[in-house]
């Protein structure tokens, strides 16, 4: 599903130049539930951004389902994040004056698929995640965890091929830091390629394999 | 484009910051405000100054005849000039883009009705002097072609010839009746006068038309013509024709053609172009101002839209990482400064002409007549006009900010502090 061959990154600033990723090899199979594990300034952010398609990269290639996402335009960079890609963020990232429904119908608009069909397709996926009787209600009217939940509703409703979670318990509690890793892997259940990236030892623990970068090399990948 | 997602955001926006949305709107909504009412006022000086011209004919020129002051084959200066019938048959066939030829020759007259005689000027005419002039029939008809070339014994008098003569409130019945100018009887066929009562138009109430060839019959004036108006085709400027005109008259009177005098001439179109020249002028210098505080108005949207898109940075890196183009969110700031720009000068257009069609309306009921303002307007072109420099200037107001928000780097953006 996703294959990455010797890349490499660095900022550039006018003095200065620091290279963040030296040269990643990495191949995540379809199905796999993975984590990605670094302390800061490992790289690990970096890298999830590479992997979204938010940011570019230096040299190597970068292959997801089959295409290479080298050179992209805006435009095709947008699509195939809409396509390919659903995220998950720390802090939720939900609009707050849309509801709950409406976020997560959020990425069909940019489908230019009809409201009506928008908003059952996102019915459907808050149902999944359990907050169907909070279709209704603003972000600012749930918990942190039904957001988080609300959000990785928003990401799995375009069927994308790869999740990606950057953090995503970093700012719960312990107890809906489980309940959310539980969705994670239900969702991993039903065939999904999942990545995910963390700090925290028992969350990476729940994946099934935990990629440790340090100085923007992987030190190993235990199965 | 302006489905309800588009509307949703807008609102959402607009609701959050009331007041700073108001204020810019102001802008706009002043600057709008401003130019219509300015053209619609600048409206009101154009037609008091044309209302003046009436529906007389502008594309006209006056020639007549005065002394010499230059001799020329053999003739000593200070001759003048008669100008003859054979001259206007002349000149209508052989200069190009003539209209056509209304001569004038007056005569003093006494005219007589029953036992009333009073003494009125006698005109004698072609068909289209009513055309030159915009006279006014009151009733019954003017001078007509076959008046004229039947030299017809018929005549049509000023409002207040017939007033004197058949009495204040029976002057209609002057219609049909038989009186007499200069000892010879006419059937009246007409009751005439200027259009607008003035100083100078006064005399035209108190005059008397016949047909000019039977002026030359019945009253011995041999042919002679006093002054023409000559007017030109549509197609053509009386300018275009003036010198034409001259130089066959001087020709045949024997003028020199250096001389100023001779052969005479006042050009109607050319003063009329004279003021339609100055009030378009003065219409661009209100369009310059009130453009120029249109400008303002959205430099101000754009400012605020520019805010705007700082303040939204987040969420447009959160639509960016869920697919939204660069093109749909530049359309979206665009849709957002359009409606805040369309709406805000939408209301400047109607207060302005509001305001305008209010003291029209004032100035109608209560009669007001100012001598120098009449009938303030604003017409459909204007406001079409500036509707489309709303557009164009909301437009251009989101474009910066829209290009600005198309930039956002998702990455940046996302970055949780």
């Amino acid at each position: 599903m996703i294959q990455l061959r010797n890349i490499k990154k660095a900022y550039k600033t006018e003095f200065t130049s620091l290279q963040v990723l030296k040269g990643i090899d990495l191949i995540i199979e379809e199905g796999e539930f993975v984590s990605i594990m670094g302390s800061s300034g490992s790289g690990k952010s970096t890298l999830l951004n590479i992997l979204g398609i938010l940011d570019d990269y230096d040299e190597g290639t970068y292959t997801l389902a089959g295409e290479l996402m080298k050179n992209l335009s805006e435009k095709q960079a947008a699509y195939y994040r809409n396509r390919f890609i659903g995220f998950v963020f720390q802090s939720f990232n939900l609009l707050n004056f849309k509801t709950a429904v409406e976020n997560v119908a959020l990425p069909l608009y940019y489908q230019k698929v009809n409201r009506d069909q928008r908003l059952e397709k996102a019915m459907h996926y808050l149902e999944m995640v359990g907050l169907k009787d909070w279709s209704d209600h603003h972000p600012n009217q749930l918990s942190g965890g039904q957001q988080q939940r609300v959000a990785i509703a928003r990401a799995m409703v375009t069927e994308p091929k790869v999740l990606l979670a950057d953090e995503p318990t970093g700012a719960l509690d312990s107890t809906t830091s489980h309940e959310v890793m539980n969705l994670f892997q239900e969702i991993h259940q039903n065939g999904k390629t999942v990545v995910l990236v963390t700090h925290e030892q028992d969350i990476a623990e729940k994946t099934e394999r935990i990629i440790n970068i340090q100085d923007g090399l992987i030190l190993n990948s235990n199965e | 484009m302006f489905d309800r997602d588009t509307w949703q955001e807008i609102l959402a926006t607009i609701r959050k910051h009331k007041l700073r949305t108001a204020l810019t709107a102001l802008g706009v909504f002043w600057g709008i405000f401003m130019l219509i009412f300015m053209l619609g006022m600048g409206e009101g000086l154009r037609n008091a100054v044309f209302r003046d011209f009436g529906s007389r004919a502008k594309n006209v020129m006056y020639v007549w005849s005065s002394p010499t002051s230059k001799p020329y084959r053999g003739f000593q200066p200070g001759r003048v000039p008669r100008l003859n019938l054979d001259d206007i048959t002349y000149l209508d066939e052989n200069v190009d883009g003539i209209d056509y030829i209304a001569p004038r020759t007056t005569i003093s007259g006494s005219i007589s009705y029953n036992e009333n005689v009073e003494s009125y000027n006698i005109r004698g005419e072609l068909s289209d002097m009513i055309t030159v002039e915009g006279y006014k029939v009151y009733k019954g008809r003017y001078i007509q072609p076959s008046d004229i070339e039947e030299s017809r014994k018929v005549i049509v008098i000023g409002k207040r010839v017939a007033e004197v003569l058949f009495g204040k409130g029976e002057w209609d019945k002057a219609i049909g009746k038989y009186i007499t100018a200069n000892g010879v009887e006419f059937q009246v066929v007409g009751i005439f006068g200027p259009e607008f009562l003035k100083p100078w138009t006064q005399e035209d109430l108190e005059a008397t038309v016949i047909p000019l060839t039977t002026m030359h019959r019945a009253f011995g004036t041999g042919g002679q013509i006093h002054y023409f108006a000559v007017s030109a085709l549509p197609q053509y400027k009386v300018s275009d024709i003036e010198n034409d005109v001259k130089s066959i008259l001087q020709q045949r009177h024997s003028v020199s053609p250096q001389d100023p005098r001779g052969i005479g001439g006042f050009n109607l179109e050319k003063e009329f172009d004279k003021i339609t020249g100055l009030f378009n002028s003065i219409s661009v210098f209100l369009w310059i101002v009130g453009i120029g505080t249109l400008i303002a108005g959205v430099i101000g949207v754009s400012n605020i839209m520019m805010i705007v898109v700082k303040e939204r940075t987040k969420e447009i890196g959160i639509r960016k990482a869920l697919g939204a183009t660069p093109g749909v969110i530049i359309r979206s700031i665009l849709t957002e400064s359009i409606v805040i720009t369309l709406i805000s000068g939408y209301l400047g257009l109607l207060a302005g002409t509001l305001l305008i069609g209010s003291i029209d309306y004032i100035m109608e009921y209560n009669e007001i007549n100012v001598q120098m303002f009449y009938n303030p307007e604003v017409s459909l072109q204007v406001g079409i006009g500036a509707l489309l420099i709303l557009i164009i200037s909301g437009t251009i107001a989101g474009f910066i900010p829209g290009m600005m928000a198309a930039k956002v780097n998702p990455v940046l953006a996302l970055k949780d502090e």
